[in-house]
């Protein structure tokens, strides 16, 4: 070791070794995480509605903002354990489309209503289970198998009910859909939503099935090398997208009272974008359920506080297609600037190296 | 050497982040425990005492959708509403309609004028926005009449199926096969004419040797409606004249015709802008086609509403309103009320028209 001249400065690393908990800790932890920081973007943005837009602020907002947003906070949730595992559904919109179609013309046939929803669920849960064959035991791209399912069910429905649609639904049940708990404003079908977040929530959180689930989307090979049966979560979790899609159709014909082919259409897009929104990375290993509900939130909120003020369609579809630009760049450019910060304070609290020997590091 | 984080600046911001977040959100529960009246007195968008108007079309982007909401938009300025406002969905779409009324009623606005795309689709919400105490107007193409207070039709639904089928009937000799183009399967204005068409066909001697063997929709969406086009030709080469009832759909079949080797023997005809149809009349594509003048509906639309909204009319049969410079207007059966007769157009008088 060559001696330190008492020209040089003494490197101090001592505080530099000890400050450094290698990630946050504690209540930072908790308070900081990216998913919170959505949370905390959608109360700010509650907050400023409630303050600045007039009239947001009563229990009419939450019935009618809620009614809006279930399809997609529904569909959303076996979407981010989709896509945390790297995989992407498309056709969920076309499934729902699908149920929708079922449900009409099963019951303008049959006129039996309990009939009409348990087939279009049993359909809703197949066409996932083909996507899901495709996807996890065939192996093909998730990408390429629901563009084409997309088309196929989309089409499907088209085939089954035509260009009719059926509105006569039994009133009792669409005015269940659209009613409200007590005076809270809260529509009554918020608590199987609710249930449905939970049960992915705890799936995805606090289950060793949801651990996979991210080992499975940063390598799926070494995911398979640790024991975690690849294709068969794979499977499961394109039959429950089915399943809940076409929920989310039998929903929407019931909200609506309106069975039509086109219903749901371009759903998925906007399921994709408030699930992106939320955090989730597209790549696959890294999202939560509270941040995703957020998410959808968020949109939906800034969606309706804008048509409150009677904003035109087409700046709602740019705010949110800037948004979603913005949650993509915005930790990628977060990063680059703590990497370029911390090169720099590198630079500035150690010490040159010079050619008469080195203090090491 | 390895890289060495220098987190002694990054610790002391985290914990004021986390202060800050903390006081945040508990400011944010204090706000959020405001009682709902407060808040909603803090502003409104018109001045008190001014009514509120806001029309729903069935789509934007769709130029005779335009030339209405102009004619809408002068005459609500003209009856005294103070605040005009225009909303639509970018595809015509009756789920999309249901969110916009929601805001409206949200809004609190006085009068709503809409025109659906489906006629029951839309009838819950509407029904929420009269619970409020708003005034339903629809135009151009009708709800389920429990939803509305009056219906305004541009003209007398039989004369417009009529005076299609006698320019058809006359275009192509009085016999052979035609097709109907027509916008989205649930339309209630373009139903209606169908149905009249159709029942005119079967019960009018005249038009026994006509055989209507199709009708294709294209959703009011000019590519859709140009592939339509394009598959009733090829599906049915004999056929002899296309009746289009919507201007999306009769401008995308001229334009296929005017460029395809049927040009100038199938015959076309239907309800079209003058504007869009005027080449396609000048090359002969199409002989003749209907019409009224747009802005007259937007313009009486606009009028009713005023009449509902001061309590001069309530929407029962045998109430009367005048429609500022158009003149008085009746409501019909079944809450109708008439704008005017259609107007035919073709290669002489498409010139004196600008819209």
């Amino acid at each position: 070791m060559s001696e330190v001249t008492t020209a040089d400065p003494k490197p101090d690393t001592a505080d530099t070794l000890s400050d450094d908990t290698g990630g946050r800790t504690g209540w930072t932890r908790i308070l900081l995480g990216r998913d919170v920081i959505m949370i905390y973007a959608l109360l700010a943005f509650v907050t400023y509605a409630v303050i600045a837009i007039p009239r947001f602020a009563s229990p009419v907002t939450v019935g009618f903002l809620l009614l809006d947003v279930i399809p997609i906070l529904m569909i959303a949730m076996p979407m981010t354990l989709i896509i945390i595992t790297g995989e992407i559904d498309l056709s969920v919109a076309s499934t729902a489309g699908l149920a929708s179609a079922l449900l009409g013309v099963l019951w303008a046939d049959t006129g039996n209503i309990v009939l009409a929803v348990g087939v279009a669920l049993l359909v809703g849960a197949l066409a996932g289970a083909f996507n899901g064959v495709l996807v996890a035991f065939v192996g093909l791209p998730s990408l390429a198998v629901t563009i084409g399912t997309l088309a196929l069910f989309r089409g499907l429905a088209l085939v089954i009910i035509g260009d009719n649609a059926v509105a006569d639904f039994p009133r009792g049940l669409t005015t269940f859909f659209t009613s409200k708990v007590g005076g809270t404003g809260i529509p009554t079908v918020m608590v199987g939503v609710a249930v449905i977040a939970l049960i992915f929530g705890t799936l995805l959180h606090f289950t060793p099935f949801g651990r996979g689930l991210y080992a499975m989307g940063f390598s799926k090979d070494a995911a398979r090398f640790v024991g975690i049966k690849v294709p068969r979560a794979k499977f499961w979790l394109y039959v429950a997208a089915g399943l809940v899609s076409a929920l989310a159709g039998i929903y929407w014909t019931l909200r609506y009272s309106s069975a039509r082919s086109d219903n749901a259409s371009g759903l998925e897009l906007a399921v994709i974008a408030a699930v992106l929104l939320g955090g989730v990375s597209i790549f696959g290993g890294k999202g939560s359920i509270p941040a995703v509900i957020a998410g959808v939130l968020l949109i939906g909120t800034i969606n309706y506080a804008l048509r409150l003020n009677r904003v035109s369609a087409v700046v709602l579809i740019i705010v949110t297609g800037s948004l979603l630009i913005a949650s993509v760049v915005a930790p990628s450019a977060w990063a680059g600037f703590k990497s370029w910060r911390h090169e720099r304070e590198l630079h500035r609290d150690l010490p040159e190296v010079t050619t008469s020997g080195s203090p090491s590091a | 050497m390895g890289s060495i984080h220098t987190t002694a600046r990054r610790g002391r911001g985290a914990r004021l982040a986390s202060v800050v977040a903390g006081a945040a959100a508990v400011a944010l529960l204090a706000t959020g425990c405001s009682s709902p009246s407060d808040a909603g007195a803090s502003g409104s968008a018109a001045p008190a005492g001014d009514a509120s108007i806001t029309f729903i079309p069935k789509q934007l982007n769709n130029p005779y959708t335009d030339v209405v909401l102009g004619g809408g938009e002068a005459g609500a300025k003209e009856a005294g509403f103070g605040a005009v406002g225009i909303v639509g969905p970018l595809n015509a779409s009756a789920s999309s309609q249901v969110t916009l009324i929601n805001a409206e009623t949200q809004a609190g606005t006085d009068v709503i004028v809409i025109a659906a795309n489906d006629p029951d689709a839309v009838g819950p919400a509407l029904e929420e926005a009269r619970a409020g105490g708003a005034k339903i107007v629809a135009f151009d193409s009708d709800t389920n009449p429990a939803y509305r207070d009056v219906f305004i039709s541009q003209v007398v639904s039989e004369d417009v199926a009529k005076i299609q089928l006698e320019m058809i009937s006359e275009q192509i000799g009085g016999a052979g096969d035609i097709a109907i183009l027509s916008a989205t399967a649930n339309a209630t204005n373009q139903n209606g004419w169908i149905d009249f068409m159709e029942t005119e066909l079967a019960n009018n001697p005249d038009y026994a040797d006509i055989n209507l063997v199709a009708k294709v929709y294209g959703d009011d969406d000019d590519t859709k409606s140009f592939q339509e086009a394009q598959g009733l030709l090829q599906a049915y080469p004999d056929l002899k004249g296309i009746i289009s009832p919507t201007t999306v759909g009769i401008a995308a079949t001229a334009r296929y015709l005017s460029t395809s080797k049927y040009k100038g023997k199938v015959a076309l005809t239907g309800l079209g802008l003058p504007n869009e149809m005027r080449p396609f009349v000048k090359d002969g594509t199409v002989e003749a086609f209907a019409l009224w003048d747009p802005a007259q509906l937007g313009y009486v639309a606009a009028y009713a509403g005023k009449a509902l909204d001061d309590g001069t009319i309530t929407g029962a049969v045998g109430d009367s309103f005048t429609a500022g410079e158009l003149g008085e207007r009746t409501v019909e059966e079944g809450g109708v009320v008439i704008v005017g007769p259609p107007t035919m157009f073709n290669a002489e008088n498409i010139d004196d028209y600008d819209f």
